[in-house]
Order: C-alpha cells, then sequence, then structure tokens
C-alpha cells in the first residue's frame, strides 16, 4: 500500500470541506448560504450531549441498534479461508442502512427549525427511510425518484407512500437517481427558507459527506466493539459495497487508521468495466469532475458529459461516489475493484442457500467480493463485510433475470 | 477586448439612458446550423449582450425549457469545443456585441480550465458565468479566468444578504446577475417592486451594471425590470421559442426568425421602459 505523508486518514474534511482535492462546495449562489447554515448547525449539534442522547435513543429503541455482527459460518466452510462475519444493518428497521443517517439528519432538520423535508432516491430504500423518519415526526415529505426507477421499484414506492410521503416521478435524463438529485436541489433552491434536503449518501457540497459518514460510522464503531469482543482483536479485511459510499464509510471510517486493516470498497461493474456506458464504477472506470456539489470521480465523456452507467442494483446506479471515497483510492488507503451484475447474482443466491439471509442486490456485490477475498486469506484471518440492506426488494428484479415470471 | 467590449456596451446603452438587452441561448440549439442562424441574428434583432449557454447534462439551476434546450443540443452532438468554435466564427463578423458563455463547471473542468480559457480568449469570449463555482471556489477558475481578461460575472440571489454580498462582489466583473428569484430558470414570475429594491441595494456596495434574469417572459416584464436594472436577461422563452417551432423534432425555416422577432418585441419593451416611466 502506498501510505505515506498522511499522519490520519480520519482528519477530513479541511475547512472547506477538502478531501485532498475532493470535496468542495460547488452549488449556485442561492444555495450556498443554506450549506453553510447546514454546516454551523451540524458542527453545534456534535458539540452538543442532548443532540447525541436524541441520536442514540432513536438508534436504540427505533431501528434497534446495534446490530449483530454474526459469524457466517456456513460460508466460511464452503469458501474455505478466512473467518467471514457480517455487519448485519440489513436487520435495521427499514431494511437497510439508510435509516442511520435519516434519524440523524431529520434531528438536525428540527434542530433548524425547518418544516419541509426533500430527498432523491434510487432504489428507493433511501426514500422509505426519509419517508419513515417524516413519518414519525410529523412532518412533510417529497421524494424525486427517476421516472425509470419508479418503474422498477414499484414496491418501494408503495411504501413511501404508505408512509405519507409524496413521490414525484422525474423525467429529465434517463429517469434514474443523478436525475432525482438534480430535481431536490431544483425543489431546495425553489424552497429556501422552509426545506430541509436529506441527501441519502455521502457526497454532495460540504458539509454532506462529512455528516453523512458520521452519521453512518455506527456501523464502524459498533463493529470495533463487537470485534473485540468476539476474537479479541481488529479484523483484517473490510468489505463493504459502493454506490454512492455511505455504508461503505459507515463502515471504514473508524479503522482507516488502523493501517493492519486491509479496506475494500466494491463497485458495481454492470456488464463489465470494459464496455462502454456499461458500469457504475466511477472510481474504476471514471475520471474526476464536478458534479452535485462535489469535485469526485465521475463517469463522464471527452467533453465533461456525465454518463448515466449501468447496474442491476438501481441503489448503485449513480455515476459519481462520495469525495472521501475518491480521496482514500488516490491515497491508497483503500483498494477499489468492481464486481459484474452476472457476479452479484451468484453471490445473491450463494448466501441465501448457504445462510439463509436474502441480500439486497448493492451488498450481494460485496459478497461475491468475498467469495473472491476469503479463499486467499488464512484460516486465522477475519473478514468483516457490511450486509447493508435486505433483499425482499430485489426479488422482482432477481426472479426476470433467472427467467421465473412471478 | 473581453471585458472592454462588456463595459463598452453597458456604457452606451446607459448614454442612452436605457437597459441593456441580454438574451440567453444554448449553443447547438436544436442543432449547430440553426443556432449559428439564431446566434448571427441576435444584434440586429436589438440584444445588446449574448449569453451562450454551453449544454451540460446535468443543468441543475434549470427549469425545464433550457434543460431541455440542453438536452437537443447534447443529442444533436454539441461540445464545449463546438461552443467555442461557433463563438469564433461569430466574432469575424460582430466585433462589438459582448458574449457571455454560461454553464457548469464539469465540461471546463473536463477540458482543463487553463486550455478552455485559452481557446475563449482566441475565440472571442468576454466573460464567463459558471453557476456550481461560488466565490468560496475563486481560485478554481474566476481568479484564473480574471488573470486572462475574461470577466466573471457573479450571480447574487434573494438569499445574498448583507453579510455575504460583500465576498460575492469582490472579484466580480463585467457585470452582477441579480437573480430575481428564488428558484431555477423560467419559472416564478418575479415581484418587481422587491426587485428595483434588490437591485438599488446591490448598487449600494458596487460601481458594476446589474442586470436581472430569472423569470422575465414578457415586454411587459422586460420594461418593468428595465425600469431600474442596467440590463434585462431573457432566455428561457427564446429556447422555448426553438421548442415551439419543431417538426418531429427538427427545426424549419423560421426557427431563427421566430426567435429574432420575439427578441425584437422584448427589446421594444426594455426601450421603452424609461421614457414610459417618464411620462
Amino acid at each position: 500500500m502506498t501510505i505515506q505523508g498522511v499522519n490520519s486518514f480520519r482528519a477530513g474534511p479541511d475547512e472547506r470541506g477538502h478531501f485532498g482535492q475532493f470535496g468542495g462546495r460547488f452549488v449556485a449562489e442561492t444555495l450556498m448560504p443554506l450549506v453553510l447554515d447546514l454546516e454551523a448547525a451540524y458542527l453545534a449539534a456534535k458539540a452538543d450531549p442532548a443532540f447525541k442522547a436524541e441520536l442514540k435513543h432513536l438508534e436504540t429503541h427505533y431501528t434497534g441498534r446495534p446490530s449483530p455482527l454474526y459469524f457466517a459460518e456456513r460460508l466460511t466452510e464452503r469458501l474455505g479461508g478466512a473467518k467471514i462475519y457480517f455487519k448485519r444493518d440489513e436487520l435495521n428497521h427499514t431494511g437497510s442502512h439508510k435509516i442511520n443517517n435519516c434519524l440523524g439528519q431529520i434531528l438536525l432538520a428540527r434542530r433548524m427549525g425547518k418544516t419541509r423535508i426533500i430527498a432523491e432516491t434510487g432504489a428507493g430504500q433511501h426514500g422509505v427511510a426519509v419517508a419513515t423518519v417524516c413519518a414519525r415526526f410529523g412532518l412533510p415529505c417529497v421524494v424525486y425518484m427517476g421516472a425509470t426507477d419508479v418503474e422498477r421499484q414499484k414496491p418501494n414506492v408503495f411504501r413511501m407512500k404508505l408512509l405519507g410521503a409524496e413521490v414525484i416521478p422525474v423525467t429529465s435524463g434517463n429517469g434514474t437517481l443523478k436525475d432525482a438529485m438534480n430535481e431536490a436541489l431544483r425543489d431546495w433552491v425553489t424552497n429556501v427558507s422552509d426545506t430541509y434536503y436529506i441527501i441519502g449518501t455521502a457526497a454532495g457540497p460540504h458539509p454532506y459527506p462529512m455528516l453523512v459518514r458520521d452519521f453512518q460510522s455506527v456501523i464502524g464503531h459498533e463493529t470495533k466493539e463487537q470485534m473485540l469482543a468476539a476474537e479479541g482483536r481488529l479484523p483484517d479485511a473490510l468489505v463493504a459495497c459502493i454506490g454512492g459510499g455511505s455504508n461503505s464509510i459507515g463502515l471504514f471510517h473508524p479503522f482507516l487508521d488502523d493501517r493492519d486493516v486491509k479496506i475494500y470498497g466494491v463497485e458495481a461493474g454492470g456488464h463489465g468495466l470494459d464496455v462502454p456506458d456499461g458500469h457504475c464504477a466511477s472510481l474504476s472506470g471514471g475520471k474526476p469532475g464536478v458534479l452535485h456539489g462535489n469535485r469526485t470521480y465521475l463517469l463522464q465523456d471527452e467533453d465533461g458529459q456525465i454518463l448515466e452507467g449501468h447496474s442491476i442494483s438501481a441503489g448503485l446506479d449513480y455515476p459519481g461516489i462520495g469525495p472521501e471515497h475518491a480521496w482514500l483510492k488516490e491515497s491508497g488507503r483503500v483498494d477499489y475493484v468492481a464486481i459484474t451484475d452476472a457476479e452479484a447474482l451468484e453471490g445473491f443466491k450463494l448466501l441465501t442457500s448457504t445462510e439463509g439471509i436474502i441480500p439486497a442486490l448493492e451488498p450481494a456485490h460485496a459478497v461475491a467480493f468475498v467469495t473472491k477475498l476469503a479463499p486467499k486469506m488464512r484460516a486465522d484471518e477475519l473478514l468483516v463485510m457490511n450486509l447493508c440492506g435486505r433483499g425482499d426488494k430485489d426479488v422482482f428484479t432477481v426472479a426476470a433475470r433467472l427467467g421465473v415470471s412471478m | 477586448m473581453t471585458l472592454a467590449r462588456i463595459e463598452a456596451r453597458f456604457a452606451a446603452c446607459a448614454a442612452e439612458n436605457r437597459a441593456a438587452l441580454v438574451t440567453f441561448i444554448t449553443a447547438g440549439d436544436p442543432d449547430l446550423a440553426t443556432s449559428e442562424m439564431i446566434l448571427a441574428g441576435l444584434p440586429a434583432a436589438g440584444a445588446d449582450v449574448i449569453e451562450l449557454g454551453m449544454p451540460f447534462s446535468d443543468p441543475m439551476a434549470e427549469g425545464v425549457p433550457i434543460q431541455r434546450a440542453s438536452e437537443r443540443a447534447l443529442k444533436a452532438g454539441m461540445t464545449l469545443k463546438k461552443t467555442l468554435a461557433m463563438v469564433e466564427r461569430f466574432r469575424r463578423v460582430d466585433s462589438t456585441t459582448p458574449i457571455i458563455l454560461m454553464g457548469y463547471y464539469n465540461p471546463i473542468f473536463a477540458m482543463g480550465v487553463d486550455r478552455f480559457l485559452e481557446a475563449a480568449l482566441i475565440a472571442g469570449v468576454d466573460g464567463l458565468i459558471v453557476v456550481d463555482v461560488p466565490p468560496e471556489a475563486d481560485d478554481e477558475l474566476c481568479l484564473p479566468a480574471m488573470k486572462a481578461g475574461i470577466a466573471f460575472v457573479r450571480l447574487a440571489t434573494p438569499t445574498t444578504d448583507a453579510k455575504r454580498l460583500p465576498s460575492v462582489l469582490k472579484n466580480a466583473s463585467g457585470f452582477v446577475y441579480y437573480v430575481s428569484i428564488t428558484g431555477v430558470t423560467g419559472a416564478a414570475t418575479p415581484d418587481f417592486d422587491a426587485v428595483g429594491a434588490a437591485v438599488q441595494r446591490i448598487k449600494g456596495s458596487t460601481r458594476l451594471p446589474i442586470a436581472v434574469g430569472f423569470g422575465v417572459k414578457t415586454a411587459e416584464h422586460a420594461r418593468a425590470v428595465a425600469r431600474a436594472a442596467d440590463g434585462v436577461v431573457v432566455g428561457s422563452v427564446l429556447v422555448e421559442i426553438v421548442r415551439a417551432s419543431l417538426v418531429d423534432g427538427k427545426a424549419t425555416e423560421k426557427t431563427a426568425q421566430l426567435v429574432h422577432d420575439q427578441v425584437r418585441e422584448l427589446a421594444s419593451g426594455v426601450h421603452s421602459a424609461r421614457t414610459i416611466a417618464a411620462e
């Protein structure tokens, strides 16, 4: 690993929101005072024990934290290598890690006196989590979702509506996650005084990448404690899937300065990295650019136009990535790899049949990488994978891919 | 020229006791040839300053009309390089009308800031409006542009309060673009009295001309804005005329002419604003 001249990997971002050359606040002037207000409000909340206590209470009694750290005995036997543990964030209320961030942000919105919540969603997991916390706190909620995603994620659309959210299909562009994010930004720029924008991933203008990471870091902190309790030492390897990168940064961040822990981020390789516009691996197949408020790795053409990309998993279907990941890639601290649709599907089937856990297609990418990594590790080595979402929402997609009509 | 061309044009309009009409079109919309015809005829139709939109796949501050214009241009194969070439051809026949390129940072970043500024200077670009590069990131593009002699036009908005205004104006040049509403282009119609008050407030802090845009749709709107501001920016209405003129998605013989007719009408509104107000 080429880690030189860095005292700590956990020091970022700087006061302007930069992780090395990445991050920043590339937003229109209308939004600039809002993101500055948000930063001040977040720093005040972070220093307030009452805020921490309220969040902790909700995590325990509403989300069901801590999520278990589970030793996957049968999968370990099957793969014949490292001891495999899963951090079971799919057992959270609403079925994914997304709730961790949404609870933190809605408490922040309330502190700021905001009375209306907006959000973007791709697969609908973040949208469901936002709609859930809005129902819990009695705030009106508008979720922007690409029209294509509305069509392919119907169960989540219905859930959001049941929870009282207004789901607005976005038809611009290709009607996927990035278009939904554009539309949410357009709403925010229009409704500046009363509206709080709950971004779902560790991306966007500063302070979002920082605050989403902080709210998701509960995953890594718990993992550390649980692993010390179970094995008396830290794990040798961490694995998590990456779309925008919120579950992964949440697992990774508390371990970044434990340099003996190898860390792997798994991107969506779609049809393969060699297929033009056929994947969503921003780090492995993109280059640095500026979109949605931050500089980061983006899938783009020569002219700087953003590409749509492709993944079997709607939650990884985003042409960018959180800026801290971009920096962790360049600094060499984290290894980023890609897993194809076909490999992810195999991972999905394997975990279901060996452990009785149906994973979401997003962590199924991580499972597929574990099947490659674990056999290369020794039996006395420890591997933790973040199982960040459950797969109920994906059974239709998987059935279609397997040629089963339901 | 560059910055000087912008200053000269606003000064000339001020000498005639009128506001400047600033017209926005998207480069390459609906296709390069038609777009060049539209651009070429704008000055004669009454445009004093031209904003030329650099198409981008994710125009976050735009309402539907300009989003669609960007999509049409990209679909027809427009690129930043072709936009610069378009300006260069325009400059061969018009050496006095300022051209401001307006858009988003990523295409410029992809080309490379230095390479872009060099090419823009050669092409005859006078100024830039880059929506997603705020004053906090002045070292990215604003300062290099100033150094190259290209104006960096700042946006001030209803959320730019007294505390923030100095940082917005600090490195502003050419003119200040006051965004009349909180919202996207071509959406709500502004409260013209509030706009007048905001223009006066900004004028207290800068000697730069103030142009007002977002939500100016008719000659009547243009007239109302032109009473208080040094410039009136109109965009969404013009790209909507492009859209409405298309047959099966293609430009017709009338496309350019229809845009020019609308510009003439807007110009009459701008030109009559202060004479009517004085009556």
